[in-house]
């Protein structure tokens, strides 16, 4: 029986699915016995997905263009 | 959607060809890369200025030194690491007392990472609008020390392996490991209030 400690720091490697086999089964058994384990477990997995499902990032279109005319700078003397 | 006549998939060709001094393959990886760049930088210095230097200093550095990126790694993970590098600069120059560093000792101490126990809504984002959310949630990253939150960007709003982040952020596979484990209890704690079950009351843990 996992203590909770021992649950907390495999649940990375659990929610990414990297446990092998026989983990997984004790952390998911432990899931089942430990409702405070289950709810944490619950939420860190909907913490990562809001933040996968996140809106793409728009760059600023002035800080592009100030990008694009610091690297046609570097670009010409470059040359 | 691109109108570039490069292949959107073959990478390690547009970085040759920009070796090579093709301008127009070096824009195309800026386009590529800069929102990345410019968002990590952003949640690292939590300074639009100084996220805006960094992305300059990143891909101007990236330009010149394109001859030495070894095409054994990914472009992205090289210019990440250069933009890293950076952006702590950044934070030590503004910190000059204290030293920043992403190996900093981290905090173990449990009581910091579930303080909160509440069950969610199922969909806890319905509650909010889609301004809100994105409030809510960079918000939450800010409150993060430097460490997790480019550990925490890379991994989980990125999308990089491990062995990626590894790379990019020069720490071994485990320390980015444990990072973005405090990073997702810490998140998971400061997401709470907001979407958590209406009427559950906390309990104590443990």
């Amino acid at each position: 029986m996992l203590t909770c400690k021992q649950f907390l720091d495999e649940l990375s490697d659990y929610l990414d699915e990297k446990t092998d086999e026989a983990l997984r089964q004790k952390l998911e058994q432990h899931i089942q016995d430990c409702p405070n384990c289950w709810v944490i477990c619950d939420t860190t997995k909907k913490t990562i997905q809001i933040y996968r499902g996140m809106d793409p990032y728009q760059m600023p279109p002035d800080i592009h263009s100030r990008l694009v005319s610091a690297l046609e700078r570097k670009m010409a003397r470059k040359a | 959607m691109s109108s570039s006549p490069i292949e959107i998939d073959d990478e390690a060709a547009i970085v040759a060809q920009a070796r090579r001094g093709d301008a127009k393959a070096f824009s195309e990886l800026l386009r590529r890369y800069e929102g990345k760049i410019f968002r990590l930088a952003l949640h690292i210095t939590q300074n639009r200025e100084d996220a805006e230097d960094v992305l300059q200093e990143a891909f101007l550095k990236a330009y010149e030194h394109l001859d030495q990126f070894q095409g054994q790694s990914k472009f992205y993970t090289w210019i990440v690491r250069i933009a890293v590098n950076q952006a702590l600069m950044k934070l030590r120059k503004r910190k000059s007392d204290r030293s920043v560093s992403l190996d900093d000792a981290i905090d173990t101490g449990e009581d910091k990472v579930a303080r909160e126990i509440a069950a969610w809504d199922e969909n806890p984002e319905q509650r909010y609008t889609r301004e809100e959310m994105n409030r809510i949630l960079t918000a939450a990253i800010e409150g993060l020390a430097p460490i997790y939150r480019a550990v925490f960007v890379l991994r989980d709003v990125d999308g990089l392996s491990t062995e990626d982040a590894a790379e990019a952020l020069d720490l071994s596979v485990p320390a980015v490991k444990s990072r973005l484990l405090r990073a997702r209890l810490q998140l998971r704690d400061k997401l709470t209030r907001y979407f958590k079950r209406k009427g559950d009351d906390t309990f104590a843990y443990l």
